[in-house]
């Protein structure tokens, strides 16, 4: 995902950060505006548009009866997919998803799954043979940095705003009846993102900040404050202490949002 | 899988195969087994079984991939159908893109990229047996195989996992504590900096927890790293070795 950046701004941007400031203005651990839209596909059971300042991700939940993995039985199936549209940054070409959209997807999946956000057991319909299978759709529509924590709280908000037909059984065929329910929750993993340049850590990097930074890390945190999944990225290190130091930022940070968005 | 074991540690502290919480699996390395590759390596940790062969630096294909002012790593991990219990399908999943991702990542940083411009190097790494882990063995294989393709280095990359069972924080997890346990922490590490070059998780660690599991894996990745230097220095002695006798 690599697009040019002239050294004049790769220098004033890390001249800034080594003063404590940046490019649009915030400070080193603040995030960009955040505004969750939900319900705005009304073909899907469930969706979420969010905007992390320009980062725009749009996110569909679709739910359909499948079969369980051997394994879980009981449980109903979690599918998470993201797309790079092309339409959405120069750097996204149409094809098969590339390795970035896969790890976008499946940080995103662990931070659902590992946090057990769905109560995937009430999706069972018949075990060992009948569950829901959740399938939650990852749109990028306008890449300006931080896809993970968009697409994240995207995710989430999709899921929360997800309806399901009730239904009943007739002769082992799924029934649809009239009413809808909402999809079983249990848990609202929040994942915060922080970027490193020339040993400083920022929040919510953007676009040319991304192009600038040395190492990116991601962590997800759980209602009860548990680290549910954890993700470094884009080359680089970082040192133990400052892993330790980051811990403490994506804390704040995740106690934060959560008071803003009554998760 | 099979039938589930109730207890991953028994009540004097041993794990599944008799391993004390804080202990490694049996580790063997071996650099240089390939005579195609410009270096290799091979690891066994517990029953994982891993090759790593070393490509390059060698002119970029496709071509516009290449980078004016440096030298392209790629990676690709890649696990053998009859690796693992169920036969996997050779095509490459989700998941191995993503490691091959991160193992790329976690290489990288120890590589001098800026001394070769235009060029690639091309790491492969095939998992023939994989018990839980492979991605930290592959890792500390690669490293050595790009060490064996005499490719200027900073440090040696090594990794090791941590993750908690039963409420214990351990280190070096199989398969089956992966699968079974409630967390799973890899990490790699250039020591002599002690730079992290990968951080995963994932499952459930209060943050005390995570402190404490990425301070285990480090000082396993510590211990694995004695040995990839001895394994490093056998190579290079028996060659040495051998140039004597023949002078």
């Amino acid at each position: 995902m690599s697009s040019v950046i002239t050294r004049v701004r790769r220098k004033q941007i890390k001249q800034l950060i080594e003063e404590g400031k940046r490019l649009d203005g915030r400070g080193l651990g603040d995030y960009r505006e955040i505004k969750i839209e939900q319900g705005v596909i009304e073909k899907a059971e469930g969706s979420a548009r969010v905007l992390l300042g320009k980062t725009e991700v749009l996110v569909g939940v679709k739910v359909e009866t499948g079969s369980p993995f051997p394994d879980t039985p009981n449980d109903g199936v979690l599918t998470v997919n993201a797309e790079f549209v092309p339409l959405a940054s120069p750097s996204f070409e149409p094809g098969p998803p590339n390795e970035n959209s896969i790890e976008l997807a499946r940080v995103v999946d662990r931070g659902i799954r590992e946090s057990k956000a769905i109560d995937t057991e009430k999706l069972c319909i018949e075990p060992g043979k009948k569950v829901f299978i959740v399938f939650v759709d990852i749109y990028v529509l306008n890449h300006e940095g931080n896809l993970i924590d968009a697409s994240a709280l995207a995710a989430v908000a999709a899921l929360l705003n997800t309806k399901m037909s009730n239904y009943e059984i007739e002769d082992g065929e799924v029934k649809i009846k009239q009413g809808y329910t909402p999809l079983p929750m249990k848990n609202h993993p929040i994942t915060v993102t922080l970027g490193k340049i020339d040993n400083k850590l920022i929040v919510d990097p953007w676009l040319e900040e991304e192009q600038v930074m040395d190492s990116r890390l991601s962590m997800a945190l759980n209602d009860e404050g548990n680290i549910c999944a954890v993700q470094k990225g884009s080359g680089g290190y970082f040192t133990q202490q400052q892993i330790l130091e980051g811990m403490k930022v994506v804390q704040e940070k995740v106690a934060e949002l959560r008071k803003k968005l009554k998760w | 899988m099979s039938k589930k074991p109730k207890k991953l540690i028994d009540k004097k502290g041993r794990r599944l195969d008799s391993r004390k919480p804080n202990e490694l699996r049996n580790i063997r390395i071996e650099v240089g087994i390939l005579s195609n590759a410009d270096g290799s390596a091979y690891i066994e940790q517990g029953k994982n079984k891993i090759l790593a062969g070393v490509f390059g630096p060698k002119e970029m294909h496709p071509k516009h991939l290449s980078r004016p002012d440096r030298m392209v790593l790629r990676c690709r991990y890649h696990m053998a159908p009859f690796s693992v219990e169920e036969r996997k399908s050779p095509a490459p999943s989700r998941r191995e893109i993503e490691l091959s991702k991160v193992i790329g990542e976690a290489l990288e940083p120890s590589v001098f990229v800026e001394y070769y411009p235009r060029t690639g190097v091309d790491v492969f790494i095939e998992v023939l047996q994989a018990d839980g882990g492979t991605r930290c063995a592959s890792i500390t294989a690669a490293s050595l195989a790009l060490a064996d393709a005499g490719i200027p280095m900073r440090d040696l990359v090594v990794s090791c996992a941590a993750g908690k069972v039963d409420d214990t924080v351990v280190l070096d997890l199989m398969d089956t504590e992966d699968k079974l346990g409630a967390a799973d922490v890899p990490v790699a590490v250039m020591p002599n900096s002690n730079a992290v070059t990968l951080l995963q998780m994932d499952g459930n660690l209060a943050p005390e927890e995570f402190e404490k599991a990425v301070n285990l894996a480090m000082e396993g990745c510590k211990r694995i790293y004695d040995l990839q230097k001895e394994a490093l220095r056998t190579k290079y002695m028996a060659a040495k070795q051998e140039e004597e006798v023949k002078e």
